[in-house]
């Protein structure tokens, strides 16, 4: 589904993103994780586009993502991505977000767009908030609803950019919970995340990143079994303490 | 001190032969509104495009904006109004600049017109990018990673923030190119300022000249603020800074 092969990247002179490598397969969950500065936000921009990069590949579905000739909105209205700051549009209403993007973009029309966003807003707890404007949401409200109105485009697979950082932590169970769900549902999703409980819970494989390099790619089990790098296992002991 | 203000004056017959003096000021009114609105249209219509420009990831286009920007706001409004009014018509071609020169109806009005707002328009673009540039850039990543265009992110998503962001500057800005308007006596457009020496001159009622002419300047741009208030309480967003509940 997404194949990143030696992916690089520079800013100006200093490079952020070093031959990074992976593969993700069809309804696989994969978790990124590394200290701040790591390159991991920064890849999962790459796979959709948002972030340009030099040298190497990014595959999904078979479009590459860097190519000259890519189209590039009709590649990112398939894969949907969830941001750190939720990013929901504030000027808004909650069912305008989901809906103003599968009319303009899909063309669909304004009763079908309207019932599957009802729907997914439904899906994760929300269909009573249909009215108000993203302002007038907690945090992890917003989350939830940003995951609504990506997953309202059918997207082949989901990106995930830290969906938990900027939350309070009584909000961060209620995000991840659907995620949880849509993991269990088959969906394709690549997770930059500190949520080492999440990981441990959802995803088939966990990647390492530091120095804007892909460390350790390894099955869950391994990963928080016997990580193979020092790095890693450094990084582990300090974020599993608390 | 006896000032001897005569405001009785303002229903005496001019000699210029408009009717009384203070319908003079009302024609002189009429002009400056015809003027700076015409103006503020064209302002809002460039600044907004320069505004965007200066803000795309095309480095001619927002070099371009920048270079507008920079040109016209470093040249004082009068030298810009005799550069439409006399150096412009030169640089059409021949016969266009004839017509201009010439045959163009109400010249001083339409020259005036577009010097204010070619002015306006480079502060206008100045407030437009810097509202641009105050979103958060997830913004445009958001839109984008949903498929919409770059064309449609502006249009759907960066612009209607910015523009609710820049309506308190803008305002200041729409209230001053009806001040700014005054400058286009210069060139002999017959607005309120313009009216207002005249009526000094023939009258020789100086402060009821100035105090009248002061009102509706006042008035004005009372008026303006305060449709522009409207427009910024009609476009809160509930839960916004500022917003409503």
């Amino acid at each position: 589904m997404i194949e990143i092969d030696k992916v690089s990247k520079w800013y100006g002179q200093f490079q952020v993103l070093t031959d990074c490598t992976t593969r993700i397969a069809k309804g696989e969950v994969v978790v990124v994780c590394g200290p701040s500065g790591s390159g991991k936000s920064t890849l999962i921009k790459c796979v959709n586009g948002l972030e340009p990069f030099q040298s190497g590949s990014i595959l999904v579905d078979g479009t590459s993502v860097g190519a000259p000739g890519t189209n590039l909105p009709k590649l990112r209205s398939r894969v949907g991505m969830v941001f750190q700051h939720f990013e929901l549009f504030p000027h808004l209403s909650i069912t305008e977000n989901l809906c103003l993007a599968q009319i303009k973009v899909l063309g669909r029309n304004a009763d079908e767009a309207r019932e599957k966003g009802l729907q997914l807003l439904d899906r994760v707890g929300l269909k009573a908030h249909a009215a108000k404007f993203p302002g007038q949401l907690s945090g992890g409200q917003q989350q939830r609803v940003a995951i609504a109105r990506a997953l309202a485009m059918d997207p082949i697979a989901m990106l995930f950019d830290e969906p938990t950082s900027a939350l309070d932590p009584e909000m961060i169970n209620e995000v991840l919970d659907v995620m949880t769900q849509l993991a269990a549902e088959g969906m394709t999703m690549m997770c930059v995340t500190h949520e080492m409980g999440f990981a441990r819970r959802v995803a088939h494989r966990v990647i390492f990143m530091d120095q804007g390099q892909i460390v350790e790619d390894a099955a869950k089990d391994d990963f928080f079994g016997a990580p193979r790098s020092e790095r890693a296992q450094q990084f582990l002991s300090k974020i599993l303490q608390h | 001190m006896d000032l001897n203000l005569d405001w009785g004056v303002l229903l005496q017959e001019s000699p210029t032969g408009d009717g009384p003096y203070w319908q003079l000021l009302w024609t002189g009114a009429k002009w400056t509104v015809a003027t700076a609105l015409t103006g503020w249209a064209l302002a809002l219509l460039v600044g907004s495009i320069v505004g965007v420009m200066r803000t795309l990831p095309y480095k001619p286009l927002a070099w371009l904006g920048d270079a507008y920007v920079e040109v016209v706001r470093n040249i004082p409004l009068l030298v810009q109004l005799f550069f439409w009014f006399f150096v412009w018509p030169e640089l059409l071609p021949r016969e266009i600049g004839l017509w201009y020169k010439q045959d163009m109806p109400y010249p001083e009005f339409i020259t005036a017109a577009l010097a204010l707002g070619w002015f306006t328009a480079a502060r206008v673009a100045e407030q437009v990018k810097s509202g641009i540039l105050s979103l958060p850039r997830g913004q445009k990543n958001a839109a984008l990673a949903l498929g919409f265009t770059l064309p449609q992110t502006y249009r759907l998503v960066v612009l209607p923030q910015a523009f609710r962001i820049v309506i308190p500057p803008l305002t200041s800005e729409f209230m001053n190119i009806f001040k700014n308007s005054a400058a286009a006596l210069a060139i002999g457009l017959t607005e309120l300022t313009f009216q207002m020496k005249q009526m000094v001159e023939y009258s020789n009622e100086v402060i009821v000249s100035i105090a009248a002419v002061t009102t509706i300047y006042m008035v004005m741009a009372f008026a303006v603020n305060r449709g522009m208030a409207w427009l910024e309480r009609k476009s809160r967003i509930p839960g916004m800074i500022g917003g409503g509940r």
